[in-house]
């Protein structure tokens, strides 16, 4: 243990303090600052003075006033209770503090990431004499009724195992001992600790080719994510962005979700707190909350936390991605990240990039975007895990060209355009599809076609065809009006708009709606473009165009999906049959005329 | 000991520099004694070395850098609150200005408040009718909710907000239920508007006022509205109050915000502003909301005037991206005579989800709200066509639609200023305009409930 560095402070600008006599410190050590023990980050060195962010409000630091560096950057505590845990930017268990000091968050908390008295039951794999390198799985705890938590030797670290004990333990009690390479005896506990900056070590990355599945028609069908993908959702306020987040939170297809909520609405998070113990996975029948873990920073609270929290949130899915896991982070939003690093950019005054933004803000949403991946994991056993990554972005005035949107752009490989003109129009998820894009549909279509229906892919094309078909046909009727349309373009336009409503509007708040299976996606997708094939050679056959737009049949379609997953394939049969029959007695009636 | 020092050095617009400083604090409150004696306070906004950067909060005119004498308090700005704060009239610093005695406060608060810990907040969902339709029906306001109102120059946010604070409850409940009123940087006429409606339905006895009209010094204005949210916490959570917290007009608090920042030569964000605006809004418009160990609330509606009626200007964008919806107010429908002028297809509620359905207004409510708002937009395109094209190039079906929306306009809209509709008015006049389309185009709507509620199947009931 090196000697305590202390400092005096010499300067105070908002979140920004700096400190002489820091000659000795570390770049990015963990500090705290004056009386009240606020934490900070050392994020500048010059000569002995230390610029530190400090990540609590700093009213009532004065000159003279002491700081402490703890010798170490800053760190997340990794190992069992994160699991449906709720912590600000910097780990700090928001309910615990809660409990010990009351609904407002005071300053100089320090209260431990990992509850320290609750035990745990160690089921140990190794025995004594075994060698083990980083990676490795020592044994395991069941965290909640999901998680089976593995209990990893650190990475860089490898040895003998001396001794191991299945037992219960709290996450301080050493579980056994290890004897290193260098000969040296360490104990081993549950818990271990990564500093947030650095991504945590794999083998190697794998370029990802399984959907992450989300039951949201739009995203699966049309602008599918990976699983060890990354995503961007742009979108003005009121375009639906946190809905969105919430709802691939609630039903993707990954043993954990990390979600980040940075600089955003604390009844947002608030909502999630109270609403996901309630809801059950679809695939575990056990409740959300026991596979999500929390970050909240809200608007309210400091903003150098909220640069921190995009980093602790991904750290810790890094963690579970290592036990061989599948991990979505979800953020929202990086916009408000973005400030805060324009903020501290500006105290410390560095020489502003685009609209005041610092130089660096590409380069580190890039290092923040390519920690998702699919990747073989450290450890002898060759598992492999996954991080997907997905953050909201709130482009001022919804103008995507703005400079965090497009530095966001270059690096993510789906992209989900908000729009507010369908927001308007109550059409949710508000995701336009005409400029949204997703570069993984190549690489996950052979999977489509494997699970889920043999001409998945087809279907799609043919429905990204009509739409846009309609979105040239709309220019005509908009100049000439309807009536100039050929019958079969006036086909079109109805079919679009089946589509539109029927299959891309998704009702979140609805129980039956708001999550969709892929078999009954694409029985949807058929029974749409089955009414379209048929009203095609019925109109060749002769049929009036307008009669055919307002055949009953049509309102079946559009409710077959209000069936519930057992039953649907009978009533989706029946509502086919339907159009046959409805279109046989048009043309029959044409005959007659 | 207070140390009182002579060594103002610069003063420049709102700032002040003053040199060989010791134990001065970030935050800091300091008073500025003037030669004649008069006292002006001011704030430290930055420390460095033993020099300390100051933000006054009165003008500078009449400072004397040679003979004004500065006192730092040891604190920051702070508000004694009390619950007697009711009825009475402060100023922008929270002096009172009505005339009556200084209040014994039950205890002083810093007015910047701490961050709420999420965990501890509970979800607002407490459904207030506030007997405006486009409000209650379509974006409707729920307890411990900020929801602001985006309006222009010109147009009745006044009213409207009025109306609000007027007609606001919770049904079926006998609340203690109080109104903070906070003006910022308004007119003199626009602020006894409010005034005078107050008094007028007796509201008076159970508001607060902090006044900073457009006469006082601009810089006050940043301290305004922390200061009425100050008072509304005290009431809110120490005395359990229902508190409706009203701040107009938030345009003016971000100017003065830009004038310090631009002052302090900050590098700007959009349009001068400075990039921690958001953060700054935010710190504000966050102390909305209900928690745990309280049974009181804190609902806030500000009020801001978009420069040229334009939604992307920084104030309302950030806004928009903070609070829990907006309530837009259109110039077209003002133009046409609709009362309030609410644009109802931009306009959102966030939180409407939680706070309707059945047990809270009823079961159809979620139904014929989507149904509405999904008919008016398709109804106001058809009218954008019919306008290129003529009526004859519409379909049957978008004639309909045309007609429902003007329909809707001139009868769900177009409520007056002192109607006050039941939440059941409001969803019958929904289900009569719905009535003139098709039931085929219904489509959000559960068939259960247009058995049930649309008035065709009703007016067969009678007549069996």
């Amino acid at each position: 243990m090196s000697k305590m560095i202390e400092g005096k402070i010499v300067k105070v600008s908002g979140p920004l303090v700096i400190a002489e006599g820091m000659r000795e410190a570390n770049m990015f050590d963990v500090v705290r600052v004056g009386d009240g023990k606020l934490i900070g980050e050392i994020i500048e060195m010059h000569g002995d003075r230390a610029s530190i962010q400090v990540y609590e409000d700093t009213a009532g630091i004065g000159r003279g006033d002491r700081v402490y560096s703890t010798g170490a950057p800053l760190s997340v505590e990794l190992g069992p209770g994160i699991i449906s845990n709720i912590y600000d930017g910097i780990q700090r268990p928001l309910e615990t503090i809660f409990s010990l000091y009351g609904p407002n968050i005071k300053r100089g908390i320090d209260v431990p990431a990992l509850d320290r008295e609750k035990v745990w039951r160690f089921d140990a794999l190794v025995k004594a004499g075994d060698q083990v390198s980083g990676g490795d799985i020592y044994g395991t705890v069941q965290e909640g009724d999901i998680i089976l938590h593995k209990i990893m030797v650190p990475p860089k670290m490898s040895g003998t195992i001396v001794s191991i004990q299945s037992g219960d333990y709290n996450v301080t009690q050493p579980i056994g001992q290890l004897k290193t390479a260098g000969g040296e005896v360490v104990d081993i506990t549950l818990m271990q600790k990564w500093p947030v900056r650095m991504a945590r070590p794999y083998k190697e990355k794998i370029p990802p080719n399984t959907p992450m599945v989300t039951g949201q028609r739009t995203i699966d069908a049309l602008f599918p994510i990976a699983k060890g993908g990354t995503a961007c959702i742009p979108g003005p306020f009121g375009s639906g962005k946190t809905v969105t987040q919430h709802q691939l939170a609630k039903w993707s297809d990954v043993d954990l979700v990390v979600y980040v909520g940075c600089g955003e609405r604390g009844n947002e998070m608030t909502d999630v707190l109270r609403e996901f113990p309630e809801l059950t996975d679809p695939r575990t029948g056990k409740s959300l909350m026991q596979r999500t873990v929390l970050i909240a920073n809200t608007s309210d609270m400091p903003v150098a936390a909220r640069e921190a929290s995009i980093y602790t949130g991904i750290t810790i899915a890094e963690y579970f991605r290592d036990m061989g896991y599948s991990v979505a982070v979800i953020a929202d939003s990086t916009s408000r990240w973005a400030e805060a690093l324009r903020e501290m950019s500006g105290r410390l005054e560095e020489m502003p990039g685009e609209e005041g933004y610092p130089a660096y803000l590409t380069s580190r949403l890039a290092q923040f975007y390519e920690r998702a991946g699919w990747v073989k994991c450290i450890g002898s056993d060759g598992r492999e895990g996954a991080v997907s990554a997905i953050g909201a972005v709130s482009p001022q005035g919804g103008d995507i060209s703005e400079p965090v949107t497009q530095a966001t752009l270059r690096i993510v490989k789906v992209f989900w355009g908000l729009d507010s003109a369908l927001a308007y129009r109550r059409h949710f998820p508000a995701i336009n599809w005409l400029n949204s894009y997703s570069l993984y549909r190549e690489r996950l279509a052979p999977w489509f076609a494997e699970n889920v229906a043999a001409d998945w892919n087809e279907k799609v094309a043919e429905m990204m065809t009509i739409l846009q078909e309609e979105s040239s046909l709309d220019e005509i009727v908009k100049l000439v009006g309807v009536d100039a349309l050929s019958p079969a373009d006036r086909l079109t336009l109805e079919i679009a708009r089946s589509v539109r409503e029927d299959f891309l509007q998704q009702d979140s708040f609805s129980e039956y709606d708001s999550y969709m299976e892929q078999k009954k996606m694409s029985a949807t997708m058929d029974l749409i473009l089955s009414f379209y094939h048929k009203a095609q050679s019925a109109i060749e056959k002769g049929a009036d165009i307008e009669k055919i737009a307002e055949l009953p049949v049509r309102e079946r379609i559009s409710r077959a999906k209000e069936a519930g997953s057992d039953s649907y394939q009978a009533v989706y049969a029946e509502v086919d049959n339907e159009i046959d029959r409805q279109l046989a007695a048009l043309l029959a009636e044409e005959e007659t005329v | 000991m207070i140390r009182e020092y002579r060594t103002i050095d610069e003063v420049a617009g709102p700032l002040m520099l003053v040199k060989q400083v010791e134990g001065v604090k970030y935050d800091e409150l300091g008073e500025i004694e003037l030669p004649n004696g008069e006292i002006r306070r001011c704030k430290v906004l930055e420390v460095n070395g033993s020099n300390v950067l100051v933000q006054l909060f009165d003008s500078a005119a009449g400072l004397n850098l040679a003979n004004s004498k500065v006192r730092f308090l040891g604190h920051g700005v702070q508000l004694p609150v009390s619950r007697d704060m009711l009825g009475r009239v402060f100023s922008g610093m929270g002096e009172p200005i009505d005339g009556g005695p200084r209040i014994i406060p039950d205890k002083t608060l810093d007015i910047n408040g701490s961050p709420i810990n999420p965990a501890a907040r509970l979800y607002p969902n407490e459904f207030i009718q506030t007997g405006v339709s486009t409000i209650d029906g379509l974006n409707t306001l729920v307890r411990g909710q900020k929801l602001p109102i985006f309006s222009g120059s010109g147009l009745p946010h006044a009213n409207l907000a009025a109306q609000i604070a007027r007609q606001a409850k919770v049904r079926g409940k006998d609340d203690q239920f109080a109104v903070v009123f906070a003006a910022i940087g308004i007119t003199f006429e626009e602020a006894d508007f409010f005034i005078s409606d107050f008094k007028k339905t007796g509201a008076i006895d159970r508001t607060v006022l902090f006044i900073n009209l457009a006469s006082d010094p601009a810089i006050e204005r940043i301290t305004t509205p922390r200061m009425a949210l100050t008072a509304a916490e005290h009431l809110a959570y120490d005395c359990n109050m229902h508190v409706l917290v009203i701040l107009t007009d938030i345009t003016n608090y971000c100017e003065a915000l830009r004038e310090v920042s631009a002052a302090r030569k900050e590098v700007p964000g959009r349009r001068g502003y400075p990039g921690y605006l958001y953060t700054d809004l935010a710190t504000m418009y966050e102390r909305a909301g209900r928690k745990e160990g309280s049974t009181g609330s804190i609902t806030m509606i500000p009020i801001l005037s978009m420069p040229e009626d334009d939604k992307t200007h920084p104030i309302p964008d950030l806004t928009g991206y903070i609070t829990e919806g907006q309530i837009i107010l259109s110039r077209e429908l003002h133009r046409k005579g609709m009362m309030p002028p609410v644009d109802v297809l931009p306009s959102l509620s966030r939180l409407k989800d939680k706070g309707i359905g059945a047990g809270k207004t009823r079961e159809d409510h979620a139904n014929t709200m989507n149904q509405l708002f999904s008919s008016y937009a398709r109804g106001k395109e058809a009218k954008e066509l019919m306008v290129v094209l003529g009526e004859a190039a519409l379909t049957p079906v978008d004639r309909l639609y045309a007609k429902f929306a003007d329909e809707f306009e001139r009868r769900y809209v177009n409520q007056g200023f002192y109607e006050n509709r039941s939440i059941e008015e409001t969803l019958e006049i929904g289900w009569e305009l719905l009535s003139i389309l098709p039931r085929s185009e219904l489509k959000r709507i559960k068939p259960a409930l247009i058995e049930k509620y649309h008035p065709d199947y009703r007016n067969k009931d009678k007549a069996d």
